[in-house]
């Protein structure tokens, strides 16, 4: 057996990070004990007529196993346990436009996030390019850069709603706009700083342009780039949640609006860790094609 | 062949009334090796980079083969100083990708038979799937040689190509060097530091001044004197010092470099 193993800086650091993770569902068990037996369930008899009245008002007096807790309090670790597992026991399910399965949600919202990614990649890439490559253009286009940057994407969403008359396009259009400035940005900046030398060394070899930009600068400046795609992937990730809250229908942010509104907390925690391991694995996806195209000098 | 590349009254100017260059004017004969030598600043690099139609005079022509170079050109391999290989391309596609622009219409096994031809000249053959970042300073110089050497250029320009390196990698690559010329009877024109490498190299050697404010006003920079290397032609490194007329040469160039290259 191999103590070195357990010496190692990952075992230790994973250590951690398990009893960082069970303390805190520790203090979380604790602060949802049950409270001592609150004013049991009134004995009184009641007649059909009341408890009917009872019941729509939302004051049923034999409440359905965990069902009326929900709207009282913070959920316990357990009723988590329950949702999480009945969600992902079943998660293609479709009952209609309000109660669908968490994969379809998230498929939309992956949808709707590839289609504005993709849209705005095939926009900034070829811009950047040209701005990077003509000191002119880097300056005429560079007040709208700054201008539009700082514009928060959801300011869009009305006027997109008014000219495109369609949510999930207004969606997608709101993913393109917070997209496309970091990997605008980023693709110049890359592509104005490839080394002179290799550049010197292509039009020596009488290097056609689109050989140059294909085999040099798209190469020397493609860390850079997709350094611009990695951040502009985790902005969008941020935004359509937000996005599918305002605008309704499907995806993961409607799933969580829809929750809150049943108010099923157990569901609104549920979507929002599902939100943070999907947006890590697209961050982790984005990190392996940096690390296969960055190189050492 | 004489005059095969001809310098005519190169001028360059960053300041219009204080050229850092003017006048400058000589020639290569086809297969000749000519190094170029003086301080910093005096303009050696633009010069070769006018050569190599990377950069443009002020005044003046250069003339390769009897046509004007106006811009880079295939004519001419370039060794830059700092090797200029693509980091993220192995040895063998870094020649690749200059074969594949000389001869486009090449196939993939042609491209690949002359990459290792020239690779196994520079003798790197067991590194010819390396990376750049894998490679020592010396053996990446290499690499930039045989880039340099496997479009055949007509002209070799070298831009202080082992400035970087320790002296025992030098003086083993400058032996390379020597043997692959005269093997190819290529034309060769370098910039150089060093003066011994000058010695060992040229067959004629130009001593650069500086320019710079004398008693009679500015003066601008150029070729102040041309040396022909009289030591026979079959020299080597170990028993280049040993040659007579060996100390007057080195002697000459020394004290044009300390006393009069400089205003």
């Amino acid at each position: 057996m191999n103590l070195a193993v357990f010496r190692s800086l990952e075992f230790r650091a994973g250590l951690v990070s398990v009893l960082i993770f069970v303390f805190v569902l520790a203090v979380w068990h604790a602060l949802t004990l049950p409270t001592a037996v609150t004013s049991a369930p009134s004995t009184t008899v009641v007649s059909a007529e009341q408890a009917e009245y009872d019941k729509l008002m939302g004051k049923s007096a034999t409440p359905v196993s965990g069902e009326a807790q929900k709207a009282t309090g913070f959920p316990t670790l357990a009723q988590m346990g329950a949702t999480m597992v009945k969600q992902l026991a079943n998660p293609f399910y479709d009952n209609g436009p309000n109660d669908k399965g968490i994969a379809i949600q998230l498929g939309w919202s992956l949808l709707r996030v590839g289609l504005g990614f993709l849209i705005a990649c095939i926009v900034a890439i070829p811009l950047g390019f040209l701005i990077g490559m003509s000191p002119l253009l880097r300056r005429a286009f560079d007040p709208f850069i700054q201008v539009l940057k700082p514009i928060s994407p959801l300011a869009w969403m009305p006027l997109a709603l008014y000219t495109i008359k369609d949510s999930s396009i207004s969606g997608i259009f709101v993913i393109f706009i917070c997209s496309v400035w970091p990997m605008l940005i980023n693709t110049a900046f890359g592509v104005a700083s490839v080394k002179r030398e290799w550049l010197n060394v292509a039009s020596t070899l009488e290097v056609t342009p689109l050989r140059k930009a294909l085999k040099v600068i798209l190469p020397a400046a493609a860390p850079t780039i997709l350094t611009g795609m990695r951040i502009s992937m985790g902005i969008a990730w941020l935004v359509i949640v937000a996005a599918e809250m305002l605008v309704g229908g499907t995806g993961i942010g409607y799933f969580v609006w829809n929750e809150w509104n049943n108010l099923s907390l157990t569901n609104v925690i549920f979507a929002i860790l599902v939100i943070g391991v999907v947006g890590m694995l697209l961050d982790m996806m984005f990190a392996r094609l940096q690390r296969w195209v960055t190189y050492v000098e | 062949m004489e005059g095969f590349l001809r310098v005519e009254r190169l001028a360059k100017a960053f300041v219009a009334e204080r050229p850092v260059f003017s006048d400058v004017s000589f020639s290569l004969d086809g297969g000749e090796f000519v190094c170029i030598i003086g301080h910093s600043g005096c303009g050696k690099t633009t010069i070769l980079n006018v050569m190599a139609g990377l950069d443009t005079a002020t005044s003046g022509h250069v003339f390769m083969d009897g046509r004007e170079v106006i811009g880079p050109s295939l004519e001419s391999g370039v060794v830059f100083q700092s090797h200029a290989l693509m980091p993220w391309l192995s040895v063998r596609k870094n020649i690749a990708f200059a074969v594949e622009s000389r001869w486009p219409d090449w196939k993939r096994e042609q491209v690949d038979d002359a990459v290792k031809a020239v690779v196994e000249l520079v003798g790197l053959t067991g590194a010819i799937d390396k990376l750049p970042s894998q490679l020592s300073g010396g053996m990446k110089q290499r690499v930039g040689i045989a880039r340099a050497f496997a479009i055949q250029p007509k002209m070799l320009l070298l831009d202080e190509p082992f400035g970087a390196l320790d002296a025992l990698t030098r003086g083993t690559i400058q032996e390379e060097l020597i043997s692959i010329v005269r093997k190819t009877h290529q034309t060769v024109f370098m910039i150089t530091h060093d003066v011994d490498e000058a010695i060992l190299l040229a067959d004629r050697i130009l001593l650069m001044k500086n320019g710079g404010d004398t008693s009679d006003g500015y003066e601008s920079g150029g070729i102040a004197e041309v040396v022909v290397n009289p030591l026979p032609k079959e020299r080597n490194r170990s028993t280049l010092h040993h040659l007579a007329g060996y100390y007057e040469l080195r002697n000459n160039i020394v004290d044009f470099l300390v006393s009069r290259a400089k205003h």
